[in-house]
């Protein structure tokens, strides 16, 4: 597809002067021991605690986790879409190609949005205007970001339905979200993402709200267009099933922590966590039959109040009085592998 | 296998959609068109499909919740939509539904208690008034809840827990069917293989027969003894549990099983992918035919014209059901045997533990509803308020899962 410009490539096209960011060695993210806190009226909600990771161009890093987790958050604050307050960073870095994106101004850090980092929400039917056609809404990311005129930017949005292959995209370019199936709508939420060609693209549960066989088409297409770009991607996700198909690294969150960090093939054949390990034992298995499920007990903790300790404690069968006192910081436990347990060499060893 | 406890015979259920000033009908959904099938005592019969595929109306026709636009349905040897009033009732606690959402089910504003016991004013023959709120708390303990939490009100729970709640109250009445519509769809991971275990726990116990809706193929396959496939209101396979995951011969079940991920990277990139395109069509305009000729890459002309009935069709081994005219097993998921392994208790168990009851060691002891984050929420919001007779509360509660079953 000849519209398409290889990541900083053929940026012409998009009438972009180059970009001020260059990844230094391919590394475009770097997020430094962040911290973010919800002041609410039943306390303060820690719902980050010092998360740490990278990410590289052409990368996928799934970040894992059930609700409460934090997963989002994470992402809402590299973003900076996070209302404030109630939410407040106490501390910690996000550095986009060496800026931190947090102490940068407002008017710069909104220039980032789209052309550099990117999101795809999970819910597209909320995150799209009911009252403009969706291609009146794609095109408004060149008419701002690019300054073209009312046509020029409906063509490239044209062009772009047609890349997330929406059938149709000329006569559909007018039509508006509702009349839309979900899928074509998360299609057009990843046109929109994709606009301005962005090196680092954020994924929210991309595909949550969908059934499989159309969850199936979505994540080719996202793959495809990584690829393609050689974009960095975070997929945000509960889902172990979709992780295992696209993601090259995994960092497992538990109560606003990453208590896990490794490649995806060691943490599926080898967790070193006990809280991925119970994970992946609780998950009912297409391709088996007569599975035992077993499930870890407990629920995740409020965040108001995190037990001392290891967070994973009260749940954890394997937990002893350090886990209840100490808090593991995730260390590396193997080459290329990080765990935050007191006993991850006893995990590992399965 | 035993007898057939419920038989669907041409289930339909159309509705009407109305247009124009005068709100005349101009055409209608066709939301289940023509289902059948039998539902065995005692065992699971999993209903799998994507939205808009009728699985839920399904449910709600077999509940007689909605008056069907014609079929029959034979609850036991008995006639069910002919029955009225009184007589509809009094079937009606023989057939239960447990609810997807367990935050849109219960009444925020009654009690744990009055929900779970509603079923026995209803019903007042069934528990004597005074041995209520015994009954009740027998119930809770069934599933898994704290019996002292009877005074709580569903907030205080988590979604868990809720759905806990929602399945004590299809199973008060003592019925013979539960109707189960997306029971764990709306919770997390780690919850949901607490619930299915609790509800595999109670059909062995009580010996239910349970309608298991749901869209997640795996949880479906885990769950059922029996499988049937639903797309666009009709059924397009229906076989055992084996059969339909490992000869599925209808190209729409191989289709929806290759798109299943798999908690598994090594599988990737070997596993067959059988893409769809498009979206499923609009149930009030389904196509003519067979009604996945528009999406199937099989289709002939023959599809587009004869509607493909649902009999027995070779699979390669045996036969089981199929709507396909051309109908022919294809492995698309390499299936292992694992009956015999056993999970590591050191990092999870195959008990039905409170999901409340933190797991008790050395004494250590936290609240359930006090450490709660309830399902759903991303910032965490509280359950429950602090009690001074929580610590009792809750080494009563860690004492585990006394199997008081209760008698009826």
């Amino acid at each position: 597809m000849s519209t398409i410009s290889t990541r900083r490539g053929n940026r012409a096209e998009a009438a972009a002067a180059p970009s001020k960011y260059q990844p230094q060695d391919g590394l475009l993210l770097e997020v430094d021991d962040l911290f973010v806190e919800f002041h609410t009226d039943d306390g303060v909600a820690k719902a980050i605690n010092g998360v740490s990771f990278d990410l590289r161009q052409g990368e996928t890093l799934a970040i894992l986790g059930e609700s409460g987790s934090g997963k989002s958050v994470t992402a809402q604050a590299i973003m900076g879409i996070l209302d404030m307050p109630p939410a407040k960073i106490p501390a910690g870095q996000v550095r986009y190609c060496g800026h931190d994106l947090l102490t940068m101004p407002e008017d710069e850090r909104r220039k980032t949005r789209g052309p550099e980092i990117s999101m795809i929400f999970q819910d597209a039917l909320s995150s799209l205007n009911p009252v403009f056609p969706v291609g009146w809404q794609i095109a408004e990311m060149f008419r701002k970001h690019r300054g073209l005129n009312k046509s020029e930017s409906l063509d490239r949005a044209v062009r772009l339905m047609e890349r997330v292959q929406i059938p149709a995209a000329k006569e559909r370019v007018k039509a508006y979200p509702h009349q839309f199936s979900g899928g074509m709508r998360q299609r057009i939420m990843i046109a929109m993402a994709i606009a301005l060609d962005p090196a680092v693209l954020i994924a929210d549960e991309p595909t949550t709200a969908l059934d499989v066989t159309v969850q199936a088409q979505i994540m080719s297409l996202l793959e495809e267009l990584q690829q393609e770009r050689e974009m960095g991607l975070i997929l945000i996700t509960h889902d172990l099933g979709v992780v295992a198909d696209v993601a090259d690294k995994i960092a497992v969150m538990y109560a606003g922590r990453i208590v896990e960090r490794a490649d995806v093939y060691d943490i599926y054949a080898r967790p070193g966590h006990p809280y991925t390990r119970g994970l992946l034992d609780s998950i009912p298995r297409l391709d088996q039959k007569g599975q035992t499920l077993s499930a870890i007990g407990g629920l995740p903790p409020n965040l108001t109040k995190i037990p001392a300790g290891c967070a994973f404690n009260p749940r954890c069968r394997m937990a002893d009085h350090v886990c209840r006192t100490d808090l593991p910081p995730l260390r590396e436990v193997e080459p290329g592998r990080e765990s935050a347990c007191h006993f991850a060499e006893e995990v590992l060893r399965g | 296998m035993a007898d057939a406890i419920l038989t669907a015979t041409d289930l339909v259920k159309h509705y009407p959609i109305k247009g124009g000033v005068l709100r005349r009908t101009v055409g209608h959904v066709k939301a289940v068109d023509g289902v059948s099938f039998q539902l065995m005592r005692g065992e699971t019969l999993g209903i799998v499909g994507e939205s808009g595929c009728g699985k839920s109306t399904l449910g709600r026709l077999l509940m007689r919740l909605e008056e069907p636009t014609s079929g029959t349905l034979d609850f036991d040897g008995i006639d069910m939509y002919s029955k009225k009033g009184s007589e509809m009732r009094k079937l009606r606690r023989d057939i239960q539904i447990v609810f997807q959402d367990p935050y849109t089910s219960l009444n925020p504003r009654m009690t744990v208690g009055d929900i779970i016991g509603e079923p026995f004013d209803i019903h007042p023959d069934v528990v004597p008034k005074a041995g209520r709120r015994k009954a009740v708390q027998d119930l809770l303990d069934m599933v898994g809840l704290n019996p002292e939490h009877i005074n709580r009100y569903p907030h205080q729970f988590s979604g868990g827990q809720r759905q806990r709640i929602g399945i004590a109250r299809g199973i008060a009445l003592n019925p013979k069917v539960l109707i189960c519509d997306e029971p764990v769809s709306a919770l997390d991971v780690s919850v949901q293989a607490q619930v299915v275990n609790l509800m595999e726990k109670l059909q062995d116990e009580l010996g239910l027969s349970y309608v298991f809706i749901a869209h997640d193929l795996s949880v479906v396959r885990h769950i059922s003894d029996r499988v049937g496939v639903m797309y666009l209101g009709r059924m397009a396979e229906l076989g055992n549990e084996d059969e339909v995951y490992q000869h599925p011969t209808h190209p729409y079940t191989q289709a929806l099983l290759s798109a299943v991920p798999v908690p598994d990277p090594t599988l990737r990139g070997k596993r067959e992918q059988i893409v769809l395109t498009g979206d499923v069509p609009s149930p009030a305009n389904p196509p003519s035919g067979c009604r996945f000729h528009t999406r199937c890459w099989k289709a002939q002309e023959k599809c587009k014209v004869d509607t493909p009935e649902l009999i027995e069709r070779p699979d390669g081994v045996g036969a089981h059901f199929s709507a396909c005219h051309f109908a022919e097993p294809r492995l698309v998921i390499e299936t292992v045997d694992v009956s015999d392994v056993e999970p590591d208790e050191r990092f999870s168990s195959t008990e039905v533990v409170d999901p409340g009851a933190l797991l008790e060691r050395d004494g250590a002891a936290t609240t359930a509803a006090d450490d709660v984050v309830s399902d759903g929420t991303q910032q965490g919001e509280p359950v429950g308020e602090p009690d001074a007779s929580r610590e009792d509360v809750f080494r009563e509660e860690v004492r585990g899962d006394a199997p008081d079953r209760r008698d009826i």
